[in-house]
């Protein structure tokens, strides 16, 4: 409604006036029903969420009570009560180092090449759609590559169905993650900041190295980790690359390099198995396992955070 | 003399061991009888086939203040951008006609236009200063530079000259951020003149302050004059008008086919005679307020 004009009327009389119109509330019966939606539907994805976490907590809780150390420190068995997760933590862990040395530099670099240098011509939307395309492929396609090339094609180097076969094709896998979010952070720099170091005289290396990166730092790491957790979450070309999921010989130390050119296991793979094993006691340590991998996943994502808060106190 | 900084220039951060080339002369190529610092000739800028800017000619003499007046979109800031190649981040920018630094044409394909920025130093509308500490703010330029000698005089030095030193001798090491608007002005102007330029572009530099700030950086810039070849691009023709030797009014011409704006300038001239007795009718109109 539009404010009628007081204009004429004098003192009392425009004040209530005026009052009147402020006070007219038109009830925003939609809005509300929108607000319920959403709310709903943040529910809805919270709900499935405490369901689920709820499941395998109390499923899974008891094998930590009775024998939390025997079951981290434990090989793969054929029996429940004995088996334990160690070697699906080693390896896991190796696919993250693989992960980490291999797609960060190459990522970032690649982020920093489409973002500073490369004309942003046709040649550079190009590539754009096509990493952004390679993100969104099926992960087991990434296992057939890996076995192609690494498993295959580069079995003198890797071993054949290995540790490092699987882990350079996680690697490769979640390159595309890292670049994309690397060459967002990356764009998000301030023009202002560059056109500074430029004025002064810096190369675009220099602007690069001293204003660029540490600007981006904070989005880099962020969108690392998250590569991070999806890659040590993928079982399907694990299947493919050489992960092992009956009993695995040899009893390397966590952080032993001989074993990486041996076959190996991963905690999405030991989850696999003993979730659909019918026998006694495995649905048990079925959930024990994914409570270790939730756990690992939670605290790479705090330390992610923690370095983000860093950066990003540090550059204001 | 005029060779050496011709070869300067196209040689990236080498010295000449001939020459001698002390801090106080690097940067500073003395050219004896000559006071033209710049001379740009039909220079006209594009931004794909758009063209921003046509057909400027204009000198800009040492140690003075040159202002740059017009109204927006007349091109003022692109064409000021030329005189240290920044146009050259702007992918889509394209420069034709010449722009002489004492007699080199900038545009020369052998320039490099990191060793133009070193000498042509620049402020910028907003503050920028980089998320460090005042001290690396100054130094970084230096730093870069490879200049030899105690940092910590150099930083001193330049912030002196931009009359920032007594309000952060006592936090150095504080944030650039953590300072109000006019000391991050003024600290981007420690930081443009650490690397000891002869010239110092102002693109609007006191557009984001308040009129106290402002008024700090006027009287700042005749102290600096003496030192410095000062080009300002400004949107207030009281403070062209207060702090300029020289005055070039912009003004657009809107183009009948395709509706769109190139700017260009008017005329070039001392400060008094813009404000008094403009040759131009248009540059009459806009000092008078009758239009922009």
């Amino acid at each position: 409604m539009a404010l009628t004009s007081t204009i004429g009327i004098g003192g009392e009389a425009a004040t209530r006036s005026v009052h009147d119109q402020l006070t007219d509330a038109r009830p925003d019966r939609t809005g509300f029903v929108f607000r319920l939606l959403l709310l709903g539907s943040l529910g809805v994805s919270l709900l499935v969420l405490a369901i689920l976490f709820y499941d395998v907590v109390t499923t899974g809780a008891g094998v930590f009570t009775d024998r939390a150390e025997a079951f981290l420190s434990g090989s793969l068995r054929t029996k429940a009560d004995a088996a334990g997760v160690f070697q699906a933590i080693r390896g896991t862990f190796w696919i993250g180092v693989f992960v980490v040395v291999f797609s960060f530099p190459i990522g970032v670099a690649s982020a920093v090449y489409l973002e500073e240098y490369s004309s942003k011509g046709r040649l550079a939307r190009f590539l754009d759609v096509n990493i952004r395309n390679l993100a969104g492929v099926p992960s087991i396609v990434y296992g057939i590559l890996g076995l192609t090339i690494f498993v295959e094609q580069l079995s003198g180097i890797t071993g054949g169905r290995s540790l490092m076969s699987a882990g350079i094709t996680l690697a490769i896998l979640v390159l595309p993650i890292v670049i994309i979010t690397s060459a967002e952070a990356v764009r998000a720099v301030p023009q202002a900041l560059r056109e500074a170091a430029y004025g002064v005289g810096a190369t675009r290396w220099e602007v690069t190295r001293g204003q660029v990166l540490p600007y981006a730092l904070p989005g880099i790491i962020t969108g690392t980790v998250l590569a991070l957790a999806r890659a040590i979450g993928e079982a399907a070309p694990l299947l493919l690359c050489g992960a092992v999921t009956g009993l695995l010989p040899g009893r390397e130390g966590l952080l032993d390099p001989s074993q990486l050119q041996d076959r190996f296991t991963a905690l999405p793979i030991v989850i696999a198995e003993w979730a659909r094993n019918p026998r006694a006691g495995f649905s048990e340590i079925a959930a024990a396992a994914i409570i270790v991998m939730l756990v690992i996943v939670l605290a790479m994502n705090t330390v992610a955070i923690l370095l983000r808060n860093r950066y990003e106190t540090k550059r204001s | 003399m005029a060779s050496t900084s011709t070869t300067k220039l196209t040689e990236p951060a080498t010295v000449d061991p001939n020459v001698d080339v002390t801090p106080e002369t690097r940067g500073r190529p003395e050219v004896s009888g000559r006071e033209v610092v710049f001379e740009v000739s039909d220079l006209s800028v594009y931004y794909g086939s758009f063209r921003a800017v046509r057909d400027v000619n204009i000198e800009i003499n040492r140690h003075e203040i040159t202002a740059f007046i017009g109204p927006s979109g007349c091109g003022k800031t692109t064409v000021l951008r030329c005189l240290n190649r920044m146009n050259d981040l702007i992918e889509i920018a394209r420069v034709e006609g010449r722009v002489g630094y004492h007699g080199v044409d900038l545009y020369d394909r052998e320039v490099n236009p990191v060793e133009v920025r070193r000498r042509i130093g620049m402020v910028f509308q907003k503050p920028n200063p980089f998320p460090k500490s005042i001290y690396d703010n100054v130094a970084y330029g230096p730093k870069i530079a490879g200049t030899k000698g105690n940092m910590d005089d150099v930083v001193e030095k330049a912030l002196r000259g931009a009359g920032l030193w007594d309000e952060v001798k006592s936090r150095l090491k504080a944030s650039g951020m953590s300072l109000s608007g006019g000391q991050q002005q003024r600290l981007c102007i420690a930081r443009a003149i650490a690397t000891d330029p002869e010239v110092l572009l102002m693109d609007e530099p006191c557009s984001a302050l308040d009129p106290i700030a402002t008024a700090r950086i006027e009287d700042l810039m005749q102290e600096i004059k003496d030192e410095y070849t000062i080009v300002i691009v400004t949107h207030n023709m009281q403070q062209a008008a207060r702090v300029s030797d020289r005055t070039a009014f912009f003004t657009t011409e809107v183009n009948p086919e395709s509706d769109t704006r190139t700017g260009l300038l008017v005329e070039a001239d001392s400060t008094d005679k813009m404000f008094s007795n403009p040759s131009d009718e248009r540059t009459e109109n806009y000092v008078t307020g009758r239009f922009g």
